[in-house]
Order: C-alpha cells, then structure tokens, then sequence
C-alpha cells in the first residue's frame, strides 16, 4: 500500500528560472484605501492620548478596567459608559529585540533594533496590557517585570493616535 | 452522531516559489486524494476548502477563484477561514458537511501560494493588526510570536536551546517527507547561531514561507466502508477563537487551545489523552509553538514539555511522537495546505501507509492541530483507526 | 437528518448609507444584542458555537476573522469565518445543529462598505488577475454582458428590467429598515447614465453599512426558546465558476441558482415551487438578475419571468410577491451580508412582524442570494412558521 502516489505536482522554480525570463509573471499592484469609523470608544481614546492620558472603561458589572477602552464589556456582553483614567506607567509583560521590518527587509547596519512590547499599564485591571515600544533603554538590559512609563511627543505634534505616546522607558 | 471517515488523502511538494497557479496547485492535490480513493469528481457531492489571507495571492473572493481548481466546479462550494488554523479547521468544516447528513461525501481542499506577494509575504502579515490602535507602530508577524516565545520561555525558564530542540526533532522527521522542501538535517548550534530575526525568535526557529496545496475525502460511514477496508475516522473535532485584545491575556499558556482540545476529547471520549493518543501533530510555525501546542492539547504538564522531549518521549519511536511528519518547520507552511498535510499525516500514519516514516507499534488514535490568528485561534482534530 | 433548525433570534443595528459614528464592533455589538434579545434575552455565553461572513479586501483587514468574537460576546467560544454570502454562513451553522454537536449557533456578517474608497477596485480584484484584471475595465462590465446575454436568451425586455427597480424601491418606501426608498419612473431607470448598456445607473442597487446578527437552534431548543420560531425547511448553495469564459450555461442564465434551489426544495420536500411558496426576497443586486433569478429558482419558466412582472405578479398584492422588504434596490446592498438581510425580511414575514409590509397568511418563504460579480455562487434557503 505504501507505494501509493501520495505526492504530486508543485514544481520548484529557482531563482534563475525567473531572471531568465523564462517563467511569465503579471504584475499588479493593489491599490485599495480605507477610512475606518473609529466609533464612540476609540475615538474617545484616541482623544484622550492627544491630551497626554490614557483612558479606559470600567464594567460596571465584572469591574474590568479594560484596555483599550470599548463601548461595551465583551464577557458580560453589557455596555460601558464609565471612563477611568489610569496611569501612563506599566509593568513589561514581554518584549522582542526586533531586527527585521515589517516587510521583512533587515535593519539596517548602525540602525537601532525596534522593540516591541506587551505592557500592562498600571491602574487597568490585571493583565490588561497594549502593545507598544520601548526605547532609552539597552536593548539587553530590558526585561519582563521592569516598570516602564510612557515618553509623550510634545503637545503639539500630537495628532491623536498611538504614536502620541513615543515609546515607554524605563521608571 | 454519524460517523465520518477520511479516505483518501493527497499533497503536493512544498515549495518556495512553485511554477503552478493556485487553481493549478488545489488541482493537483485533489486529483492525487481523488486517485488514492479511486473516486472521481462525479462522486463528490460538496467541497469545502480553505486559504489564509487573501491578500497573499491579491485575489478578493479568493475561494471562488480557486472553486474550479478545487473540484467545486458546478458543486456545493464553502471556503471557510480562520487564520492559521484553517487547515485543520477546513477538515472540522467538512466534517460539518458530511455529519449534518447533508451531503454523503465531500472533498476537503487547502491551498496557499505565499510566493505571489511581493517582495514577501510578511509584509501583508501588518494588515492583521488593528487598523487603528496597533498598525501605527508598523508591527510585524515576528514581534507576536517572538512577545509570545519570550513570555512563555521566562514563565518556564526555558532557554533557546530547549525551543531549538523542537526545532530540530520536526526538521529531522521532515527529511523523509516526500513533499518537504528541506534536503539538510540541522543542529541545535546551526539553530542558535542563525540570525536573530526578532529576538527571542532566530531565522531557524521559524517554519518557512511555501507554495503549497493539500486535500482529503470524507465519507459518511456505509460509503467510507464500501471505498476502503482502512477507514481513518474522525473521532474528535473542536474549536475555539479567544478575544481580539490579545495584549490583554497572559500569552504564557494557548488557553484556546485548552478548550478546544477538551471539546475534541470530549466528542472522541477521550479521558487521559497523553495515555491514550499515539501520534501528535501540533502546529509548529515556530519551534516553541510545537512545545506550547503540546501543553495545550494536554500532551504534556506544563512546564515539563523541553525534559520529555530531551528524554525522547517525543521522537519517532517514543512513547508519543510529535509530528512525525516533520511539520511546518520540517515538510514547509504554505499555511492552509500544512494543516491539511498533517492530517494527510494521521491518515497515512494510522493505515501503515507512512513508508520510512512510519511510526512503530501500530498506532491507533492521532490528534492535529492548527492555531492562527492573533494568537487566538485552534482547531483540534482527533482521528483513530 | 432527522434534526429540525429554527430561527430563533433576529437583530440589526440600523441601516444607513454612512455609520461614522460608530465602530463595526459596536454596530455588531448592537446587532447582537437586539438578537440575543429577541431570543428571549439569553446571554452569549448560552451559545453553543458562532459563524460569521466575511472577505478580507472588504473590510481592509487581512485574516479578519480575529476580530469577530468580542463584539458576538463569543470569547473563547468555537467560532469559525466563511469566505462567502452569510447564507452560506446560516448553512454552514445549520450544519453544525444538525451534526448534534451543537444546539444553539449564532450567524452574523456586517457591511462597513462606506470606509472603502472605491468598491469597484476590490470587486475588480476577484477577477482573473492573467486574463481578466489586465482589461483594466471597470468590473460592472460582467453584469453588462451578463445583462444583454439574458435579455437576448430569454426575450425579456429592458424596460422589465425597469420596472423591477420601480417595484422594489417603491416597497421600499412602507419598509423602515431600508434605506433606497423611492417613486421611479421607467424613464427615470431607461434614461439614467449608462454603466455597461444595457445596464444603467439606476439598475445598480445601492450601497449600505449594517450589522445582522441571526440565532439558530435545534428543534427541541427553538420550542423552549420562543413561541414563534422559523423553520429552516431547506438549503442548498453552489459554485459554478467566476471565470467567464467556463460558465457551464453561459452568461445568459444563473445555474448555481438553480443547482442551489434543486438542493434547497429536495431537502425541504417541495415538489413544485410555484404552488408551494408564497412569497420570495430574492438577489436584485442588479435589476436583471431579479428576473434571471426568479427563472432559475423555477417560480416560473424562462423567459416568462418579465411578462409576470408586468402582470403584477410579483408585487406585494400578486400571486407570488417578491422583494416586498424592497430588495437590494430598495433597501440597499449589504455584500456579505446580504443573505442575512434576505433571511430577516423573510422570516419578519413569517412571523407576521413585517408591519405595514406584512403579507397575509403566509407559511412558506424563499430567501436567495448572490455573492455578486464575478462570482457565480449563490445559496438558497426555504423557510416555513409550520414545523
């Protein structure tokens, strides 16, 4: 039974075969653009990082402080209307010392690594973390548990978006 | 509930850039499942398949162009998608077909053709992050995964040489897959030294981009007994998709996978299943994923999964051999097709029909896996013989 | 397939031509709500698995799927995506009840078309990119050829396809849910700008954002549920193929409608669909295809479907009314989520809850829908208040 045809086709093309030219291709690029309704809780949010603070909703229910802040409390399945602030501090849940672009393309040489992390910020509920970046800090000297807080861009370069907050370093 | 069985199964190589159109590739590998059953397209009554992002090929309403590649010409045609779980989760979505009673025989297709995205596929990978709060900081797939390795690692004390052993246990298996994209063995130094891509994450931890397409037949109980005396029965099926907010879960422990595994056994009638499942196909992107999987699907106690694979519980002739097939970092990811291939694998493994690959001791039950998403999603399907 | 499916829940947030208010999470989240609601206010955690709709190009979201569980309140819950019309999505969680390992499944699909610049550019890009896309022609161009080889076929006539848009956006204007109502006129339709001639401005059906989200249960759970559940009697799909040159009958006729109603009246045990239906919410998403539709659906043979048009036949008042919710033309084009809203309207009927739409006496409705160009794909579904 064992010599039964188990695999077929998927022929491999070297690179050769293509700069030779002699495998056709068509090219296109796409072209698509959007323009997402952020609707009532991120806009809010978003307000709120233009101002230099970072808000969140409470469940009156579950008690969640959650992050980021949402309309309604997806466990309980009931609306959000308390807002809370909370603090710009937070505690490194994990990080990556990245060396690759998003396209997949190598940073470059003397170019810094980029340094994503999970932060859970001080104030939400445990574990509510964001995703965001670290900088003034060596990338080998950062690690999961050291407190961070956030570097805000100056006031008026702000345009309401995560990137108001530049990155988090060290407390 | 009526009971379904996979018959026939078939692949394609896994291949960096393959010369054959994804309609050509779904062909391929649905006529070698079709030719394995003896059964032609005029048998199969619906067909469900499956593709991760479109954006890959830039096709919209990818599952229409690929229907007539995929046998669903003038058919019953449903593309399902969940991210990297597709694969598994397109034989669940097929299962659905056959044991709803609505259709008798239905032909399960995966196909993905990474290599159409230019300059490379990852760069469509920042189109899954949230449009609003999370593309701003232009985040690549690396930076999840490598979050996830380095929080699971720490909760552990696991180093990088324990995730590289995982790495090079599926490498090794893969050398003797037929569709695998690998000729060499590798080392846990040839891991460590590798360029650190996102750290914790090294080119070598990672699975590689492919072209791809696999397929299986399923067949309801009185027709999958007439097509073969070797019915490979589906025993298990569950699923589970976690929160969007995946920032706010502790990223140590895949807790849907927890779920979705417990509903698969509990289906299968599964109580102890690191005693009771022989064969392991967890999803391994990444070589700490195939460890992390493990946990989840309840295969190994947590914390303890790097001392069971040092001691070998998990190689070929262990006690429970864990990707036998070689996985996505041994055979290649073209994401929706390397789900499917470790089903194949299961089919294969539990008819005798594995060749140098074959598994000792006559396995009986198998349990595979996909997982995708942001980090959130896992189908889980059991099989047994 | 002994296990009977029922509706048991149905919700929409508001339809409108722009949503910048709110996010497509709380327009789901609203839907949602008002359907777990209506199901007699269970909470999510009491659902057995979720199903949505959707396509990645729509809503600019590569593997979209990761986002569809908190808004259903389906954390941690299994909860699957189809690539394709949430019909097929109401079939695949039927499924899921009928394999018994489910018993309450919630399907939903939502539109946020308004913050996609050009519709055209994505609907262009499910075209065959070596032969098709290199065209460069505006993807409306199908439904041209498509248009002009029906009418041809069939001898229906290009003011019939007009009067399809007058009747449907004139009942349009007694539905609250839909959003094109309005009093056309034949000239209006047959001199509005040309698209791809035949096919005009006016034949196009409009675009809309809202949210739909369906509740299915088993029989034994739909009885405990509510008191008026809706029975899904039978459904069928199929795929015939988007490239243009393969279509087993051509451009003239929709197949895979007739392929999935066949599927849809074997299950629902309907003989004669003309005598055994009483009404119809049908695709409309270009005028023609309301009457190419109705042919291949066989509620009356081809090339009859204009002529009864203009008979009355369809119109609310007629011997089988179709689109009485408006349609797509009149109540707006939801793409992914247009099955559902074919479902709603049908099933509102059923359970005599259409308001001044509301048809009298009847049991059994025909739900269908079409994924729209270049596909040919399309999903029946036969619904009935008698078990």
């Amino acid at each position: 039974m064992s010599e039964k045809i188990q695999v077929s086709g998927g022929t491999a093309l070297s690179e050769e075969d293509i700069r030779s030219g002699n495998i056709f291709v068509t090219e296109d690029s796409l072209d698509c653009a959007y323009a997402w309704d952020m609707g009532v809780a991120i806009k809010r949010y978003l307000a709120e990082l233009k101002e230099g603070r970072i808000i969140a909703t409470e469940c009156r229910k579950c008690k969640r402080i959650m992050l980021p802040p949402r309309l309604f409390c997806e466990l309980c399945f009931i609306p959000c209307n308390s807002w809370r602030y909370v603090k710009d501090t937070g505690t490194i849940n994990t990080f990556s010392i990245c060396h690759v672009h998003w396209d997949a393309s190598r940073i470059k040489e003397g170019e810094d690594p980029h340094l994503p992390a999970v932060i859970e910020i001080d104030g939400a509920s445990d574990g509510m973390g964001i995703m965001h970046i670290l900088g003034e800090v060596e990338p080998e000297k950062i690690k999961i548990g050291m407190k961070v807080k956030a570097v805000w861009k100056p006031k008026a370069k702000r345009t309401g978006s995560i990137t108001d907050i530049k990155y988090f370093k060290p407390l | 509930m009526r009971k379904v069985a996979i018959v026939g199964a078939g692949l394609t190589k896994f291949v960096r850039r393959a010369l054959e159109t994804p309609k050509e590739l779904s062909f391929e590998a649905t006529k070698t499942a079709l030719d394995s059953c003896g059964l032609s397209l005029d048998d199969i009554d619906c067909v469900a398949h499956g593709s991760a992002p479109d954006a890959f090929d830039g096709i919209h309403q990818k599952g229409e162009y690929l229907a007539d590649g995929c046998g669903g010409w003038n058919k019953p045609t449903m593309r399902v998608y969940v991210g990297g779980a597709t694969g598994v989760h397109a034989v669940v979505h097929g299962w659905h077909h056959v044991a709803s009673g609505m259709f008798d025989i239905c032909l399960v297709v995966c196909e993905e053709k990474m290599s159409n995205a230019m300059p490379h596929a990852q760069g469509f990978f920042l189109t899954i992050f949230d449009a609003i709060t999370e593309r701003a900081l232009h985040p690549n797939l690396l930076w999840i995964f490598a979050l996830e390795m380095n929080r699971y690692m720490e909760r552990y004390g696991y180093t990088k040489e324990d995730m590289a052993l995982a790495a090079v246990n599926n490498k090794r298996n893969g050398l003797l897959h037929p569709s695998s994209q690998f000729k060499d063995e590798i080392t846990v130094e040839d891991v460590l030294n590798s360029e650190t891509m996102a750290y914790p994450v090294s080119r070598l931890d990672v699975s590689p981009v492919s072209d791809g397409a696999a397929a299986v037949v399923l067949a309801a109980e009185p027709v999958a007994r007439r097509l073969t005396d070797k019915p490979v029965w589906i025993e298990g099926v569950g699923w589970t998709l976690d929160t969007a907010y995946w920032a706010t879960r502790d990223l140590y422990y895949p807790r849907y996978l927890d779920k979705a595994a417990r509903m698969a056994y509990e289906m299968a009638g599964i109580r102890e299943p690191d005693k009771q499942i022989n064969i392991a196909e967890p999803y391994d992107p990444f070589d700490y994923k195939a460890l992390h999987h493990m946990e989840g699907l309840q295969l190994s106690p947590r914390g303890k999964t790097v001392e069971l694979l040092r001691d070998g519980h998990f190689a070929r002739d262990g006690n429970l051999p864990m990707c036998p097939s070689g996985g996505l970092l041994g055979v290649g990811n073209p994401i929706a097709a390397a789900g499917v291939m470790k089903i194949c694998e299961l089919f294969w493994q539990l008819r005798g029909e594995a060749g140098e690959r074959q598994v000792p001791g006559d396995p009986r039950l198998g349990v595979a896996q996909a997982w995708g998403d942001l980090m959130q999603v896992s189908s889980v399907v059991v099989t047994g013989i | 397939m002994s296990k009977r499916v029922a509706i048991v829940g149905i919700g929409c947030s508001g339809f409108r031509t722009t949503s910048t208010d709110l996010s497509y999470r709380e327009m789901i989240f609203e839907a949602a709500t008002k359907c777990y609601e209506d199901a007699g206010g269970i909470h999510p955690q009491s659902i057995d698995s979720f199903v949505a709709s959707s396509e990645d190009f729509m809503e600019g979201i590569s593997i979209a799927d990761e986002y569809v569980p908190d808004q259903l309140g389906a954390v941690l819950k299994p909860v699957q995506s189809i690539a394709g019309d949430s019909l097929q999505g109401l079939a695949s969680a039927l499924m899921q009840i009928k394999t018994g390992q489910q018993s309450i499944v919630a399907t939903s699909a939502f539109s946020k078309v308004s913050n996609l610049s050009h519709y055209e550019k994505v609907a262009a890009y499910a075209t065959d990119p070596a032969y098709i896309r290199p065209l460069k022609e505006h993807p409306y161009f199908i439904a041209g050829l498509e248009m002009n080889r029906y009418l041809h076929e069939s001898f229906s006539t290009r003011e019939q396809c007009a009067r399809v848009v007058m009747k449907n956006r004139y009942n349009a204007l007694s539905n609250p849910r839909a959003v094109y109502g309005a009093k056309v006129t034949l000239e209006d339709v047959t001199c509005a700008e040309p698209v791809s001639e035949p096919l005009g401005q006016f034949d196009i059906s409009g675009h809309l954002d809202g949210a739909i989200v369906i509740l299915l249960a088993s029989e034994e759970k739909a009885l405990e549920m509510t008191a008026n559940p809706v029975w899904i009697k039978g459904v069928g799909w199929a795929t015939d193929t988007p490239n243009l040159d393969s279509r087993r009958e051509g451009l003239g006729g929709a197949l895979y409608a007739k392929l999935a109603a066949d599927k849809a009246y074997e299950m629902a045990n309907i003989k004669s669909p003309v005598n055994e239906i009483d009404f119809a919410e049908i695709d409309d998403t270009f005028s023609y295809k309301e009457l190419q539709h109705l042919e291949a659906l066989q509620m009356c043979g081809f090339g009859e479907a204009g002529k009864l048009l203009e008979m009355g036949c369809f119109e609310p008042g007629g011997d089988l009314p179709v689109n009485v919710s408006g349609g797509s033309l009149g109540a707006g084009y939801l793409h992914e989520a247009n099955g559902l809203q074919k479902v709603m309207e049908t099933a509102l009927q059923l359970r005599g809850e259409a308001g001044k739409n509301q048809l009298a006496g009847v049991e059994t409705g025909l739900a269908f829908a079409w994924r729209g160009i270049p596909t040919a794909t399309g999903t029946a579904v036969v619904l009935s208040n008698r078990l």
